[in-house]
């Protein structure tokens, strides 16, 4: 239990995915304009790196990873080289339900967030998520802590970025800065607080 | 009247349509600095009051006179005791040079000897800051047509404040020259940034020229001396080993020990502070969370413990006077621009900031120091912190009229 607590803390603030692997940018910085539209985003993109980590972990240990399929009788088959369309596979399915519950449930969200919620198939916080799963070795409860928190923790970012973007509607800006480029300087200094939290360890 | 009827005389060369009409905001500079500028509100409300922008600037820089001469002192105590220690061979450099032409003592319990040794360190980057930073200031102001706000005389006084004494100054050139551009001008200048330009400026050299600026070795200026921050000590050997070390708590309250040039006297800070809270430039709400956090964090952390870590068991009393924290809570946690606006966030970011500068220091051995990252943070969370008070309210207020 200790061991997924001290998980969980390190990926939402050691490795934000947002602010210290800088994973997701083209989201992050497309849809922090509002909070009530980053929150939004924040808290789908954490529904589906919740589920869809733990997903994948099942499919690796149950039929990519080599010897898994001794159960069908291939012991010697080695199928991880299907691995990445697998995981976006999953991860696309995921998002299209997604899709589908938001249009039915919560449609000023799903309006708000338009294009931009497909487009979390191919958010590389996602992919990279199951990815990190792959590489780490997690097993199954390690792969829900982080694919929950690791989402959790983009989620924070992106909301606290856009209550920062709120706040600099009243600044005065040059015009060569306005929009993207004081975005980048934005994210790039909070990048800069979060270092606070490099080298903890837990 | 010479002065007024000079500035009366030059004036309309600046002004629209005059000679120098581009060099406006220097003209303005200079004259509301000597004079109450003459601006005045010409649409209703008119609220009377005396308190402007530049009023609230020359008090908080007022506020840091206890912290600059004790700085100054402290200083020269440390340069002048690592002397005595190592001997005349370790006596170069152009200060000792100055000292010994004026025949001026390097006993380290002269108190004019320590101040003087002290301010040869502070003077040449306290103007290092001015020259730089200004040059930024009326550059920007310049191009971008707005004035040259006295905030940076704040700003360039606050990082004077918490460089280390032996840093070197091309570092501090280039540590303000990030502070105020990047943390201030590109959003349009005081009041417009969000994040303390001041904290920007000295976190880019803590992670760029980490060597200069901690370890053991830059605190006291004096070559082949090191001398560990009290924070550090107790961060390798716990708190218990700063008495056998010399050094009480008593004297870490007056801040007889390393450290940068004015965080490290907290007595220094409250005076500051007194003075901050008598005038209502400080808000008190953000002291009251500021302690609550790091208070309760402390003792949470007291109450766990651990084996392996001996500042889990630092009690906050020590917590208060080490390192920067004092200094970083009267100057940086009460400056209004980047803190939240809100009553009720102002107690939660000042907590914020609390319980994250005890949790740097105790969790993370990177940096025996946390009050700069701690408010840094605070600062990235504060607007959020602002919307969800209003947005609580907001549904409060809602509810009530169904």
């Amino acid at each position: 239990m200790e061991e997924l607590l001290s998980l969980a803390v390190k990926a939402i603030f050691v490795e934000n995915l947002a602010l210290s692997f800088f994973l997701g940018m083209c989201t992050f910085i497309a849809v922090s304009k509002k909070i009530s539209t980053a929150l939004g985003l924040g808290i789908s993109v954490m529904v589906v790196q919740a589920i869809t980590v733990p997903t994948n972990n099942l499919l690796l240990n149950g039929l990519l990873k080599p010897g898994a399929l001794a159960w069908a009788g291939f012991e010697n088959v080695d199928l991880t080289f299907l691995g990445l369309i697998t995981y976006i596979g999953v991860i696309a399915a995921m998002v299209q339900i997604l899709e589908m519950v938001l249009d039915k449930y919560f449609p000023p969200l799903y309006n708000a967030l338009g294009i931009f919620l497909p487009l979390i198939t191919v958010n590389c916080a996602i992919l990279g998520g199951s990815l990190f799963m792959v590489e780490r070795d997690y097993n199954f409860a390690e792969a829900t802590t982080y694919g929950l928190s690791s989402g959790f923790g983009w989620a924070l970012a992106i909301t606290a970025m856009a209550g920062v973007r709120e706040k600099l509607k009243y600044s005065d800006i040059p015009d060569g800065l306005q929009g993207l480029g004081i975005t980048f300087i934005t994210a790039g200094l909070m990048a800069m607080a979060f270092m606070s939290f490099s080298g903890v360890k837990l | 009247m010479g002065l007024r009827s000079f500035f009366d005389r030059i004036e309309p060369n600046f002004t629209k349509g005059g000679k120098y009409e581009k060099f406006f905001p220097i003209y303005e500079m200079v004259e509301s600095f000597i004079y109450t500028p003459k601006t005045v509100t010409t649409a209703a409300p008119h609220a009377r009051s005396y308190v402007d922008m530049k009023r609230i600037m020359t008090y908080v820089v007022i506020a840091t006179i206890p912290c600059i001469l004790f700085g100054m002192w402290n200083t020269g105590y440390q340069a002048n005791s690592a002397l005595a220690t190592l001997g005349p061979d370790a006596m170069t450099g152009w200060r000792i040079a100055i000292l010994q032409m004026l025949g001026i003592t390097m006993d380290p319990s002269s108190l004019f000897g320590n101040v003087i040794h002290g301010f040869l360190y502070f003077l040449p980057i306290y103007l290092t800051t001015l020259i730089v930073g200004g040059i930024w200031e009326v550059i920007f102001a310049t191009v971008r047509g707005h004035e040259v706000n006295e905030g940076f005389l704040v700003t360039s006084m606050l990082y004077t404040l918490i460089m280390p004494a032996s840093a070197p100054l091309w570092q501090v050139a280039l540590g303000i020259s990030f502070g105020v551009v990047i943390g201030k001008e590109v959003f349009g200048g005081t009041g417009k940034n969000f994040l303390n330009p001041a904290l920007v400026g000295r976190a880019f050299l803590y992670f760029a020229y980490p060597a200069s600026m901690s370890g053991d070795a830059v605190w006291t200026p004096v070559d082949g001396f090191s001398g560990a921050t009290a924070l550090s000590v107790s961060a390798s050997t716990g708190y218990e080993e700063l008495a056998a070390n010399g050094l009480s708590w008593m004297n870490a309250f007056y801040g007889v020990m390393q450290g940068s040039f004015g965080e490290t006297s907290t007595l220094a800070c409250l005076l500051g502070l007194g003075f901050l809270l008598m005038t209502k430039i400080a808000n008190w709400r953000l002291i009251v969370g500021c302690m609550a956090g790091m208070i309760g964090f402390s003792l949470l952390l007291n109450l766990i413990g651990s084996e392996t870590n001996p500042m889990f068991a630092m009690p906050w009393y020590w917590h208060l006077v080490l390192g920067g924290y004092a200094f970083g809570m009267v100057f940086m946690v009460t400056e209004p621009v980047s803190a939240s606006h809100t009553n009720v966030g102002r107690y939660i970011y000042g907590a914020l900031i609390g319980v994250m500068v005890v949790m740097i220091r105790v969790i993370n051995p990177a940096f025996p120091e946390g009050m700069m990252l701690a408010i840094l943070f605070g600062n990235v969370f504060a607007p959020l912190i602002d919307y969800f008070v209003v947005q609580a309210n907001i549904k409060r207020r809602a509810k009530r009229h169904v």
